[in-house]
């Protein structure tokens, strides 16, 4: 099946200065992805690039077939993009914003869709209020509710949870969440990776420009090499000898060690026991997509491609 | 068509929301100007046989009122846009470039029209002004507007800061508008302003104009139009091409 959104090799640099470097992906209709990676790793102008607003320096970007430079107003029709910045038009209120926006897509009557757009993004008290006058948070809605205006089967938001309560973001989700079960693809940038982690189902994750990581969220964790972090608090507040190299940090007499495998639990508290060490506390850390991430970030060439 | 239609009623509720600043006040200032040459010149002196100072200056001021609004609006719609990032709206649809053109022009056009058609209805309340020729007088007061609505455009896309747009305004938009044969006719100058006044390519527009209402002029309204037309082509041709590149639109 032809995918929802393919990028091949693509390249981009401001003069001499590299963004992008020969990233290509096929995102499959239906699917929840995300875009992880550090500030100027390349994801928004990889966004740019997909929407038209930038213009690669090389390689071709197709969104449901459709060439984004060649076929740029069915790619555009197919596409639904929630910018990062809080853009917004003054001069209007909500549900002029939302008629003038489905306008541009060539939707004359759009009242029952916009209602229930503001609706699940518990907008309609603010329908006939002018832009000016929302809130960040209720700014933002706005934003996803002008990408929606014309049902994309393919939904891009760049990094949409940034600086929003958790109320929203909330919200948020569930709605996008629905939209995904619908059929919608859905392509989000996320600095919070917990929520690349509960939501989506295949991350690629961007450095300098470069994918260094593209699996299912499952594959990526599993493919982490090191072991288990191990949290403790002891009473008394030290560790015995032969445990003394396996910590890694101690804060606020909240002890961190590090284990190769389950197996060293076992020994761990034998030890203790033996050395008459009180365990106050025993927590033990899944390894997650944010150690996924930062340990890909520190090395410079990974194996897990 | 109706994503051209729904840009094209968006860029006229834009300045119709603010009508106050955008029609009202130019409607004001031009009827001051008016107020004032008449006080101070000799209003009852003939500029051509039978038709007076003050008679000759109102074709002249309300096209000027024309010309500067139909800039203002296009250029002013675009500079705020790509400041406030709400341009990415437009950026992001389907909408082609020439319909992006068509809705920005045609809305200055509307706009340069309004504040011109306002400054001509309060000025027939006070003076008897003949309009031998109306249809010459449209046909030059929509080319007119239409060549500063599309420079207009340009102008907003060029510049990146609203002082950069106020000096595009400033020193080349007015004194074109100001040396053009707005207060005085060209023959009333002398023998080197007059060949300077004919590169000026809004002489033409007024002069054209006039012409409409009293079906003398300084020089043939065909030249007038050939040039008009000439200017509005390839002021489109360059805007269009810009938006097609997508010229400090697109990076």
């Amino acid at each position: 099946m032809l995918p929802a959104l393919e990028i091949k090799a693509i390249y981009k640099s401001y003069g001499r200065f590299p963004v992008l470097q020969d990233v290509s992906l096929a995102i499959q209709s239906g699917e929840f992805f995300a875009l992880l990676g550090p500030n100027g790793a390349g994801k928004t102008t990889l966004i740019s690039i997909i929407a038209g607003l930038t213009l690669a320096t090389s390689g071709s970007v197709h969104v449901m077939g459709y060439n984004v430079v060649t076929h740029y107003q069915n790619a555009r029709l197919n596409l639904g993009v929630v910018p990062q910045e809080l853009v917004f038009d003054p001069f209007f209120t909500v549900r002029e914003i939302l008629l003038i926006q489905s306008g541009y897509y060539g939707i004359k009557q759009n009242t029952r869709w916009i209602d229930e757009i503001l609706a699940r993004l518990d907008l309609a008290d603010k329908a006939d209020a002018n832009m000016r006058s929302l809130s960040g948070g209720m700014k933002r809605r706005v934003l996803v509710a002008q990408a929606l205006v014309h049902k994309p089967p393919v939904i891009i938001l760049d990094e949409p949870t940034a600086g929003v309560d958790v109320e929203l973001r909330q919200t948020l989700w569930e709605f996008i969440k629905q939209l995904n079960r619908d059929g919608h693809t859905i392509v989000l940038t996320t600095h919070y990776l917990e929520e690349a982690e509960t939501l989506c189902n295949r991350v690629a994750m961007l450095k300098q420009g470069r994918i260094i990581a593209l699996d299912t969220t499952q594959n990526l964790i599993k493919k982490i090499p090191h072991g288990h972090t191990v949290r403790l608090r002891l009473q008394p507040d030290v560790l015995p000898h032969e445990l003394k190299h396996l910590q890694v940090s101690c804060r606020d007499g909240t002890i961190e060690l590090h284990l190769e495998s389950y197996q060293q639990i076992e020994w761990v508290l034998a030890s203790l026991r033996t050395a008459k060490i009180e365990v106050q506390e025993f927590r033990l850390q899944q390894p997650d997509l944010e150690d996924v991430f930062v340990s890909l970030m520190k090395s410079d060439r990974s194996d897990l491609q | 068509m109706t994503a051209f239609l729904t840009l094209f009623h968006k860029e006229l509720l834009r300045f119709w929301k603010v009508g106050f600043q955008t029609i009202l006040a130019p409607m004001v200032s031009t009827l001051l100007y008016l107020l004032i040459f008449l006080h101070v010149l000799d209003a009852h002196k003939e500029v051509y046989p039978g038709i007076p100072y003050t008679i000759f200056l109102i074709p002249g001021l309300v096209m000027m009122a024309v010309i500067q609004n139909a800039f203002a609006n296009a250029s002013s719609s675009m500079i705020q846009s790509k400041i406030s990032g709400n341009i990415v709206f437009i950026l992001l649809s389907p909408l082609t470039y020439q319909q992006i053109f068509y809705a920005y022009v045609l809305a200055s056009i509307a706009r340069g029209l309004l504040v011109g058609l306002g400054v001509y209805l309060i000025t027939l309340i006070f003076f008897d002004i003949p309009l031998h020729l109306p249809l010459w007088a449209i046909l030059f007061v929509v080319l007119g507007s239409a060549i500063l609505g599309a420079l207009g455009l340009i102008a907003g896309i060029w510049a990146d800061k609203f002082d950069q747009l106020a000096a595009f305004q400033n020193f080349i938009i007015l004194p074109l508008s100001f040396l053009s044969g707005v207060f005085y006719t060209i023959h009333a100058l002398p023998t080197g302003w007059q060949y300077l006044s004919h590169l000026n390519p809004f002489f033409y527009m007024i002069d054209g104009f006039r012409y409409g209402y009293f079906g003398v002029s300084d020089i043939s309204p065909y030249v007038s139009l050939v040039i008009v037309a000439i200017c509005l082509v390839g002021i489109s041709i360059i805007a269009i091409r810009l938006l097609k590149m997508g010229y400090k639109l697109r990076h």
